[in-house]
């Protein structure tokens, strides 16, 4: 990085800064940011490739392993992009040195945007991480890479944005513990990593259709298979609109410093 | 000077500061001038730290203004936070990373690059820091903590630079060696803002003082003046049969063991003690006559008494 740190102008010197400081607080700790999730996204192939294969076939010709990976790697990377920023700004909340960043002369705009870098590689990466394990076990088609990369990229961005709402949000590690156990595993579990919603009954198929996770996971999916329960048009639209919507309210909450700056 | 500006290091005009019912601010105006060492002084809940976390963006002004360098604190806070380098009160650091990394995190915040290097590694270096760049920060021991926040203030090389309370917890020799760096800093141009518990510290240090109660600027003058108009004089009397006349009893400060400090506001009241201390027959054993010091005027401007 010290090519880079000396190629960046000075006035983007301050939100690379904070980018990298992001960067290298999760990568310290990579057996439990990075080797972790790949470890229990693993763990979940493991178990239902081996109940499941044979019992389920989702879409003709994609046998359910290949299937799940792509709903497995979404999952992880959606959790892990909400960590990132989440548990960051919590703990610096906590511990009290998000005041070396409140100091600064840095934008509430470049507060967000290095946040939400950092997210978004951290999502990707532990994405990354699982794909390349994954492809050793099983065959897995690529239909069409730009629908994978975008609805990675636009993935991690949302819940790397949500994960800074939380952050900011929260008052202590209870509070945050539960927005991750009651927000986010939910929404992830019931969004198809590991079925179609057409194998729902109808209630349900209309109730996931109100989850955004829905649309990231099938999106993703549709890339490896060019297959998918709603169009990917549909649901990249549903994505950046949710992103938007998101985007506006964590800059609306740094702009007036709520919960951070008095 | 550090920057080719003629503003004052901080202006700070009719602030108000509302926190629900409570006014922790009532109306401050200061002027601090670039290269002055100053002291805010007050005891606890005075408002200082609000006025500080007003200067460095933490918390907004409920009403009036202040600036640093010319720069507004709310409109024009980039430039503003740019001249100023605050070390927070709480031993506050981040743990995954070590003191040289943690330096040159806070310079590139600013927008400094490794040009800055120069300066980051001459702060290690005069705060005693060397042994410890490349120890994380949680494995430092507290006084170290100290003079790594202390560090990461300087980071940037501000122009201003406000200490709440710098020594609190600190032994002797760290206070010594961070009190000479601090007036090194002074004589190269930066301006120091102070508030501490120690008031002997801002005494020595500090060429103005600015006293706070409940919210308000209740003394502001240099340190002289403020020791000249309301500290006066302490006799020490060490009596050896008596007890002090009653008439005595309203210059009594304190008195313990047949000692009594007596606070004069003017030194001819000297002649009316010892008149009074003959008529009682008492036998003065010793006496001294000494300078009251900023403790005697912080207790007769803020103190309970």
């Amino acid at each position: 990085m010290t090519l880079i740190d000396n190629l960046v102008s000075q006035q983007w010197r301050g939100t690379y800064t904070l980018f990298k400081k992001e960067i290298l607080r999760f990568w310290r700790v990579a057996f439990q940011t990075v080797a972790s999730p790949v470890l229990t996204a693993l763990l979940y192939l493991l178990i239902f490739s081996h109940v499941l294969e044979g019992h389920v076939q989702v879409y003709k010709n994609v046998p359910y392993t290949a299937f799940l990976i792509p709903g497995l790697i979404m999952m992880s990377l959606l959790q892990n992009a909400f960590a990132n920023s989440s548990s960051s700004l919590i703990q610096s909340k906590v511990m009290g040195n998000i005041i070396f960043i409140l100091l600064t002369p840095l934008t509430y705009l470049q507060f967000y945007i290095a946040f939400l870098a950092a997210s978004i590689v951290r999502g990707l990466l532990v994405g990354l991480a699982i794909y390349l394990v994954a492809i050793w076990f099983v065959d897995l088609p690529i239909a069409h890479p730009l629908w994978i990369f975008a609805f990675a990229l636009l993935g991690s961005a949302l819940l790397g944005t949500f994960g800074i709402i939380a952050g900011i949000w929260a008052d202590k590690f209870d509070q945050m513990a539960a927005f991750q156990n009651f927000v986010i595993m939910p929404l992830t579990f019931l969004s198809g990593v590991f079925y179609s919603i057409h194998s729902l009954p109808p209630f349900w198929q209309t109730v996931s259709k109100f989850n955004p996770f829905f649309y990231m996971i099938d999106g993703f999916r549709y890339g490896f298979f060019g297959k998918g329960d709603i169009s990917p048009w549909i649901s990249i639209s549903v994505v950046v609109a949710f992103l938007f919507g998101l985007a506006w309210l964590a800059l609306k909450m740094l702009k007036s410093g709520y919960k951070l700056r008095g | 000077m550090l920057e080719n500006n003629t503003a004052p290091a901080i202006k700070i005009e009719q602030v108000h500061k509302r926190f629900a019912s409570l006014h922790a601010l009532n109306g401050i105006d200061l002027t601090i001038n670039q290269g002055e060492f100053f002291a805010l002084l007050g005891p606890n809940g005075a408002g200082k730290s609000t006025l500080i976390n007003i200067l460095a963006g933490l918390l907004k002004p409920s009403q009036g203004k202040a600036s640093i360098m010319g720069h507004d604190v709310v409109n024009d806070y980039q430039a503003a936070r740019m001249a100023l380098g605050v070390v927070p009160q709480e031993l506050v650091f981040d743990p995954f990373f070590n003191v040289r990394e943690m330096l040159r995190f806070q310079a590139g915040y600013f927008g400094r690059g490794r040009d800055n290097d120069a300066w980051v590694d001459e702060v290690i270096e005069s705060l005693g820091l060397t042994d410890k760049a490349y120890t994380n920060m949680r494995k430092l021991s507290g006084g170290m903590k100290r003079r790594a926040l202390i560090a990461q203030a300087l980071a940037h090389k501000p122009p201003v630079i406000v200490l709440d309370e710098p020594t609190a917890g600190v032994d002797v020799e760290l206070r010594q060696m961070l009190w000479g760096f601090i007036k090194r800093l002074n004589r190269d141009g930066h301006t120091i803002i102070l508030t501490t518990h120690y008031l002997e510290e801002a005494e020595t240090l500090c060429e103005r003082v600015a006293m706070m109660k409940q919210g308000e600027i209740v003394a502001l003058d240099t340190t002289a003046n403020l020791l000249n108009k309301l500290a006066g004089k302490n006799l020490r009397i060490k009596l050896g049969n008596a007890m002090l006349p009653t008439t005595l009893l309203p210059l009594l400060k304190s008195g313990e063991n047949g000692v009594f400090t007596l606070a004069l506001t003017e030194l001819n009241q000297v002649e009316f003690v010892l008149g009074e201390l003959r008529k009682a027959k008492a036998h003065i054993e010793d006496m001294q006559l000494f300078e009251a010091d900023l403790e005697d005027v912080f207790m007769s401007l803020v103190g309970s008494k």
